[in-house]
């Protein structure tokens, strides 16, 4: 009988009766009594200098408020990057101001140039028309390889170059490394481009800046995956504003992939300008503000090279990228093409000998930064694509040829830094062999032939470093940031439970998951906890949600609180029953001293605790509530096996994916209807960018696809019923719940294993096919059959 | 948006007079016109609303012909047209999504005339007659290249008469993101002879194949059109395909549509 209740039980998802029943409160659903709206004037070309900015007209149009310009923010700090790479040859990355409305200098389509605040949002905009500017126009910066060459137009003309840095990682003995390759038996070499991807959350970006002359006091609504971070960055970086003095919430978020983890220029600037205006500011992002504003994801241009022996046994591998940052630093930005790309870059694989290089490149786009997997999927992209392909060079099983490498010992440290605890790759290959039926496949692609239709298998493994992270770890390799996470367990004198957690649930069903493991560890009903979040004025502090984090980091910080407080319980249970503590039992709700038949429920010992007329008052503060920071030991490392089967039209090069298989290992799983769910999103993302999505610029840093009508994004019909596994389960060993993380892998383990069935469908039909760039369009894979 | 005045008259008079007014637009499901005002591209004083006039939305047929009102939704001929002219109902069918098709009209879309859009591959390749509040225009003289028509200033679509052909069948390869046609081909076998329009592959707009007509009307299968090809040089170019792709695509969705037409 499966459970239906704590650990391992799937309750329906409590918080979708309010979102699929429009009781959601997202940050567009809140208005504030007097507020204004501001709309923001954006730069419609990609490189230009600003000569003059012209707003009295303006500013005389009706119910303005006030205009504001880069002038007005020359005083206030710029958006920080909340991580500094330190170059090959010891240097700081190159850190260019990052203002809140461009000053001086335009430097992408979508950068703000001015914001109009007025009574209502029409008359912001008419008045936004009226507005004059006269720009010098620059050349704009669009390839990152010229970006890089001598005399290349700069994106900031105070930095030495476009270059924001260039790090090497792992082997850096260059003499050493090309000595394997010299002595390899084969080397396989593959260039290949990661497509930029728009994160398009359902929700767009919006914030509510609020100011209190009465208390001098800021509120900030905002669609935020980490609202202690946002207040954090936006108080000490941008605003010097004390952080005592602002609250940041983040209501219902519907969404964010990563792209609404980062502090944004609106929210600090809806912040300032509530004060400067007394009013209550409102900024809604519309669809076309969120393709050029939000953060993109990806666009790394990579070559990768493995070195195999006589034996086929992986001895080294190179990669030299370039990654674009767009014109500023997002705050995560840097962070992505290095430290959560190059310590993956290992795989699950022993090869000895790993380097990485990665040239980080400024260009007149938008910035650029983590979205769902960030560094891992370019990671796991280009290995797996480089195995498939030394694979087919050398007549070897694909399966085969991973197995014969795979790591099989643990703990292993790999040769870019990162130990994983634990894992078993060989069971989730064995078991996902098995679900995706790779014995049937002989037979269905000769049906698939049979109806002139090209079919093709595609496996990849990956793994993934979630968790993030040990802080004094990532603090020496230059994160700003402790990656810790804080919960507090407030208990009521009537024994229900509120959590109050630093992680941010948008969608990943904190609020059902969560509650499962208190009521689990006391053994009361789920039904008797919930859990606040989004809200610096209710939850003491958390780093929020991202890189698979939430119940692996603030999971734990539960877990420790609730067994301070399971602790206390015992203490009052055992006065109460004038035993030991150390006799005291805890098992469904009930206190009991070992060896009798002595009892008193949950509800009787916090009714105490909070009248406390027969207590150990000397011993023992009343009330229960605790509160636990946890800091990881180290990453999680969720890995597992994906198999792709398409179909491709030869007339029209149209992929259909027939069938897609995941074996993952999550180690011990909390909701596995939740984890499922993660899955397909992942794995419908992982698809989006592989056969769908791409954010194209042309030469003039014009976005292509700056709409759904250009960006094509998944549909239901462009995704198989999925065959998910996740019962191979090797427990984190670190944490105290054995969990490891399941956000992200889908969308990190799916690319590849796409590609590589495409490219195994077109060689069946005898095509000289080795590589086609994502997204696989019609068009792309047609031109490939027929290049 | 920009401010304007709204009227929603009930006769073809009443609207025709209200357009009279320089700088107003006539308004049909809306599904192009509201997102272009949303964005603030276009200015009208003024928008008359067609969809309150008796008589313009409907669909009636007899004597080989199908009429549809200019009001027409796409969803309404999906289900209307069904029995009458299969093909061109499965077309409406296949137009963007439920809420597009519950509000967009055929009046709207060939008036539009955008060179990715169903409708005027239909409309061609039937040979159809543009009833209009002042005169009927064919099909070949109506469509004039991109977003381009016979219509003048606030003439009004008033229904449209498709001449049903013995077989036909409406092929549309969608455009990954818009789900518009990167190339439809319309192939229509009439007893006085074949028409087959394309549509989303021209810098011109829709067009009518004449090599794959004249070989078609010898033979109305499949295999007619072995060996032709179009010129890939007035092909569109976009991020979702080359010109070479979609001169290729044209064929290839010539032969479905022949084969679909049975
Ligand atoms: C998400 C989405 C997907 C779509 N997918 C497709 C698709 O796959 N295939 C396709 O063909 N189309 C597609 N469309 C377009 C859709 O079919 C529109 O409905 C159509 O193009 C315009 O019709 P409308 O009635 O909405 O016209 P409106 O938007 O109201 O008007 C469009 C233009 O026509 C004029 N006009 C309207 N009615 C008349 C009339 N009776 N006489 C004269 N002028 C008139 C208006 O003044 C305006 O200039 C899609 C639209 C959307 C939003």
């Amino acid at each position: 009988m499966p459970k239906d209740n704590g650990i391992g039980a799937s309750p329906k998802r409590r918080e979708d009766v309010r979102f699929l029943t429009g009781a959601g409160n997202y940050t567009d659903d809140i208005n504030v009594h007097g507020q204004a709206h501001v709309h923001f004037l954006r730069a419609d070309v990609a490189h230009a200098t600003i000569n003059s900015i012209d707003t009295s007209a303006a500013e005389a149009m009706p119910g303005v408020v006030k205009i504001f310009t880069g002038a007005d923010f020359a005083e206030v700090g710029g958006i920080p990057c909340g991580w500094g790479v330190t170059d090959r040859h010891g240097n700081p990355q190159q850190e260019p101001r990052h203002p809140i409305i461009a000053d001086g200098t335009i430097r992408h389509v979508g950068e703000i140039v001015a914001a109009v605040v007025a009574d209502t949002l029409e008359q912001a905009r008419d008045a936004a028309e009226a507005i004059e500017l006269d720009l010098g126009d620059k050349p704009a910066v669009v390839d990152m390889a010229a970006a890089l060459g001598d005399g290349s137009t700069k994106v900031h003309e105070d930095l030495t170059s476009n270059l924001c840095y260039d790090w090497v990682f792992g082997n850096d003995d260059d003499a050493a490394v090309q000595a394997a390759f010299d002595s390899a038996a084969h080397v396989t070499t593959l260039e290949l481009v990661n497509n930029r991807l728009v994160a398009n959350p359902m929700e767009p970006r919006v914030a509510i800046g609020e100011y209190s002359r009465g208390s001098d006091e800021y509120t900030l609504h905002t669609t935020s995956q980490n609202p202690h971070v946002i207040r954090l960055l936006m108080c000490a970086f941008v605003l010097g504003l004390p952080e005592h003095k602002v609250r940041v919430v983040a209501p219902d978020v519907g969404g964010g992939f990563g792209s609404k983890i980062f502090h944004y220029a609106e929210e600090a600037f809806c912040t300032h300008a509530a004060k400067a205006c007394g009013r209550a500011v409102k900024w809604t992002s519309t669809r076309s503000e969120a393709f050029i504003s939000d953060a993109h994801g990806r666009d790394h241009v990579t070559k990768i090279e493995l070195a195999l022996d006589a034996d086929n046994n992986f001895t080294a591998l190179r990669t030299n990228t370039l990654a674009n940052m767009g014109a500023y630093l997002s705050t995560f930005s840097t962070s992505v093409p290095s430290y959560l790309h190059g310590t993956l870059m290992a795989g699950n694989y022993k090869t000895p000998i790993v380097q990485v290089n990665v040239k980080t490149v400024f260009t007149n786009t938008v910035p650029v930064d983590a979205y769902r997997g960030a560094g891992r999927p370019e990671a796991t992209f280009q290995l797996e694509r480089v195995i498939d392909k030394a694979a087919r060079e050398l007549g070897a099983d694909p399966i085969a040829l991973r197995r014969q490498n795979f790591i099989t010992q643990f703990p292993y440290e790999t040769p870019v830094a990162l130990t994983y605890d634990t894992g078993d790759y060989v069971a989730t290959m064995d078991k996902l062999e098995q679900v995706a039926d790779v014995a049937g496949f002989a037979a269905r692609r000769a049906e698939s032939e049979a109806k002139g239709k090209l079919r093709g298998f595609g496996v990849n493994c990956y793994i993934e470093a979630c968790g993030i992270a040990p802080s004094n770890i990532v603090g020496m390799l230059g994160a700003r940031a402790g990656l810790y996470d804080a919960a507090t367990v407030r208990v009521n004198a009537t024994g229900t439970i509120s959590v109050f957690v630093g992680a941010h649930s948008h969608g990943q069903g904190h609020e059902t998951s969560f509650p499962q493991v208190v009521a689990e560890m006391i053994g009361i009903d789920e039904s008797m906890v919930d859990i606040v979040h989004g809200d610096t004025g209710r939850v003491p502090f958390g780093m929020g949600t991202y890189g698979s984090r939430s119940i692996a980091v603030c999971g734990s910080a539960m877990v420790r609180a609730t067994e301070k407080i399971i602790a206390k319980a015992k203490k009052i249970a055992a006065h109460l029953m004038e035993a030991s503590d150390a006799d005291i039992e805890l098992k469904d709700g009930q206190f009991t001293v070992a060896g009798t038949d002595k009892s008193v429920a949950w509800g009787d010992v916090t009714l105490t605790a909070y009248v406390p007329h027969n207590y150990p008052l000397e011993e023992l503060e009343p009330g229960l509530e605790e509160t636990a920071f946890y800091d990881p030991a180290n990453f999680t490392y969720p890995a597992g096996a994906y198999a792709c089967e398409v179909e491709v039209d030869p007339d029209t090069g149209k992929v259909s994916i027939e069938r897609f298989s995941a074996a993952d290992d999550f180690g011990n799983i909390i909701n596995p209807m939740i984890v499922d769910g993660q899955v397909h999103g992942g794995l419908g993302q992982g698809i989006g960018q592989a056969l769908l999505e791409n954010a194209a610029y042309d030469a003039d840093g014009q976005l292509l696809s700056a709409s759904f009508m250009d960006y094509a994004m998944p549909r239901a019909d462009d995704v198989p019923f999925y065959q998910v596994d996740h019962s191979c389960q090797t427990p984190c060993t670190h944490n105290p719940l054995g969990v490891k993380g399941c956000g992200e892998a889908g969308a990190i383990g799916s690319p590849p294993a796409v590609v590589n069935a495409v490219v195994d469908a077109l060689q069946s039909a005898g095509k000289d096919v080795t590589h086609i760039d994502m997204p696989l369009s019609p068009a792309r894979v047609w031109a490939a059959m027929n290049g | 948006m920009y401010e304007f005045e709204f009227e929603k008259p009930s006769t073809v008079a009443e609207a025709v007079a209200a357009l009279a007014d320089e700088e107003a637009q006539a308004l049909g499901g809306g599904q192009t016109l509201i997102p272009t005002l949303k964005q603030r591209l276009a200015m009208p004083s003024k928008l008359v609303s067609l969809t309150g006039i008796a008589g313009m939305s409907g669909v009636s047929g007899g004597d080989g012909v199908v009429s549809i009102g200019g009001a027409t939704t796409h969803a309404e001929v999906a289900a209307a047209a069904a029995g009458a002219y299969p093909a061109l109902a499965a077309l409406a069918g296949q137009i963007g999504d439920p809420a597009v098709r519950n509000r967009g009209t055929i009046g709207g879309s060939l008036a539009n005339n955008d060179p990715a859009a169903c409708y005027p591959a239909a409309a061609l390749g039937s040979g159809a007659t543009i009833m209009t509040s002042t005169r009927e225009i064919t099909a070949d003289d109506f469509f004039q290249g991109l977003f381009e028509t016979a219509l003048e200033e606030g003439e009004i679509i008033t229904a449209v008469r498709f001449p049903v052909p013995q077989k036909a069948s409406y092929q549309k390869f969608l455009q990954p993101a818009s789900r518009f046609a990167l190339v439809g081909v319309f192939a229509a076998k009439f007893t006085a002879g074949v028409r087959v329009a394309v549509t989303g592959a021209s810098e011109e707009g829709v067009f009518r194949w004449n090599e794959a007509e004249a070989a078609l009307d010898a033979n109305f299968a499949p295999e007619a059109l072995d060996g032709l090809s179009l010129d890939a040089g007035g092909m569109i170019a976009d991020l979702h395909g080359s010109k070479e792709y979609r001169a290729h695509l044209v064929g290839v969705m010539a032969k479905r549509a022949v084969a679909a037409a049975g």
